[in-house]
């Protein structure tokens, strides 16, 4: 078994539905994302149009975030999902230097590295992912891509030849497919990232790396402090700073 | 919007706060402290195989004491910047072989271990009269003979413990800019450049064809270290992410600024000094030459770390 995903970037809206529901499936902290959804505009007005690509882990069979971790924090299911044991994890943040799709976050709560895992609690449970469960059209497909008669076999068959995975050229192999996708949406080169410059808010680049309220030394003094009851307040903190996070160094 | 853009070309009009530099100074330093650390001991083994000992009378104290020192700010530094430095311990419970930083930290703990039993050995019988009575001092001396007996093991350690973050690099997939045999020659200079500068700034009482022999290794250490970088910063461009990533530092702004400080503080001043060395000895300008040295191999390692990690993955 290896389990995959597709997603058809023809049906896919951008309603940001998948993108909560793995925030709430996973309880994933502010300042994180397992699986966030990129608007990108093509073209010159009036000839414009918008594109929405979903992006998480690609459970790659060739893992560079595997390979690279010292301690097998990152490690294989049976099933081919590439799973984290936060447990294990030293922070050393090597698999974020070696996942070339950028997947990989440092927890902010935890201070340890942690990501999509294709929801591996409910696939044990024979369940289908949150953001599959939540698309309101579907486009999320995930199943055993070594099964002939799966819906994402059979999807992928169906779309021979405009079936697309994001840079081969690494040689990762990715278990996951994009039907409807191009250049511009699935190359992070081919987009221009104007600084300041989004619908919604001009935060571009975080400042920090894992939780911004715990420096160097309360790393070490972490395990002695209340820090052990994770929440999220020391998160809101950074609202108050006037949403200084801009990285002026960010940005390409 | 005053951008006009090609039709083909696409803009980004939302998405989430990407991470911002992942490794920074911390790494620089741990890398740079491990080329000091690791470079003192090739470099003093050079001048052991070219020399007598008594033309370099505290070689053999100062070169594991200097190599000591410079391991452990690296082990600090590579402590200090895991998000988890307890966990530290996993690498060794825990190890995955197929990890350059596993490989690495074994390696370098084994390194670091044997340089402190080096360093004791070698103070205590260069120091007779501290701490007599003392059990450590008294076995060091007891066991003087082990200090040359494991030196050349620690010799050909030191090249693999100097090179693995090359390895490290490598792996780092995600980064481009980062290839193995480029990064391996960049880690063996480094080591030489940092090697030759540290045991130059305790070469006064040395001869004065040991300190020759030390500045004719600044001299080719910075010459092909300079030749590296020139050959990266203009002709990476094998690939359109390396392309990406060196536009941060072509295009201007305080990468470009701080790595042609680099360059020129770091390789290109202590060549020319290091060459006028050899012909008159003066032991001023070689250690003006040595310090720049250090200071521009710093410089020059933080931008190659950092720039490569400002391009958007995703």
């Amino acid at each position: 078994m290896k389990l995959g995903f597709l997603v058809d970037l023809n049906l896919c809206m951008g309603c940001k539905g998948c993108e909560v529901a793995c925030k709430v499936e996973n309880e994933v902290p502010l300042s994180s994302w397992r699986l966030r959804v990129k608007y990108i505009d093509i073209g010159t007005f009036p000839d414009t149009k918008r594109s929405f690509t979903p992006l998480r882990c690609n459970h790659c069979e060739s893992a560079p975030c595997e390979r690279i971790c010292p301690v097998s924090a990152l490690h294989y299911l049976e099933n081919g999902i590439v799973n984290v044991d936060s447990a294990r994890c030293i922070g050393c943040a090597g698999c974020m230097m070696a996942c070339p799709y950028g997947a990989i976050y440092m927890d902010p709560e935890t201070n340890t590295a942690d990501k999509c895992t294709y929801c591996a609690h409910r696939v044990e449970s024979g369940m289908m992912p949150a953001c599959v469960v939540i698309c309101p059209v579907q486009a999320n497909i995930f199943g055993d891509v070594e099964d002939d008669t799966s819906n994402i076999s059979q999807y992928i068959m169906a779309h021979q030849g405009s079936v697309q995975v994001r840079k081969p050229e690494k040689h990762t192999e990715p278990k996951h497919f994009y039907v409807g996708g191009g250049r511009q949406t699935l190359d992070p080169l081919a987009q221009q990232r104007i600084e300041g410059y989004s619908l919604f808010n001009n935060i571009t680049h975080l400042d920090h790396v894992g939780d911004p309220n715990h420096g160097v030394i309360d790393r070490f003094l972490a395990p002695f402090s209340s820090h052990g009851t994770h929440d999220n307040s020391s998160m809101m903190d950074w609202t108050e700073k006037g949403g200084k996070e801009t990285h002026e160094e960010g940005g390409h | 919007m005053e951008n006009a853009i090609h039709a083909t070309q696409a803009i980004v009009t939302l998405d989430v706060a990407l991470p911002g530099i992942i490794w920074g100074w911390m790494i620089t330093l741990n890398m740079w402290a491990k080329s000091v650390g690791t470079g003192v001991i090739l470099v003093g083994a050079f001048l052991l195989y070219r020399h007598k000992k008594e033309e370099m009378p505290n070689l053999r104290w100062m070169m594991p004491l200097i190599s000591f020192i410079f391991l452990n700010i690296f082990l600090l530094f590579t402590l200090t910047d895991l998000h988890q430095p307890y966990r530290m311990i996993n690498i060794f419970l825990h190890p995955h072989w197929t990890s350059a930083i596993t490989v690495g930290a074994w390696m370098a703990s084994l390194f670091t271990a044997l340089i402190t039993v080096m360093a004791l050995i070698g103070f205590f019988d260069a120091h007779p009269d501290v701490r007599k009575n003392c059990t450590l001092a008294k076995t060091a001396r007891a066991n003087s003979g082990f200090y040359e007996k494991i030196f050349p093991f620690v010799v050909f350690l030191a090249i693999p413990v100097t090179l693995y973050t090359a390895i490290i690099m490598a792996e780092s997939s995600a980064r481009e800019l980062w290839q193995a045999p480029a990064e391996v020659m960049q880690m063996m200079w480094a080591a030489l450049l940092a090697g030759s500068a540290a045991l130059i700034l305790i070469s006064g009482k040395w001869s004065q064809e040991a300190r020759r022999d030390l500045a004719l290794v600044l001299a080719i250490a910075t010459f092909f270290s300079f030749m590296m970088y020139m050959g990266e910063y203009f002709f990476s461009f094998k690939s359109s992410e390396a392309e990406a990533t060196l536009a941060y530092v072509h295009s201007g702004g305080e990468y470009n600024v701080e790595f042609w400080f680099g360059m020129a503080l770091g390789f290109i001043a202590p060549f020319f000094l290091a060459v006028s060395n050899m012909k008159s000895d003066n032991k001023t300008l070689l250690r003006f030459a040595a310090i720049l040295a250090l200071i521009g191999l710093y410089m020059a390692k933080d931008v190659w770390l950092k720039i490569p990690q400002m391009l958007p993955l995703s």
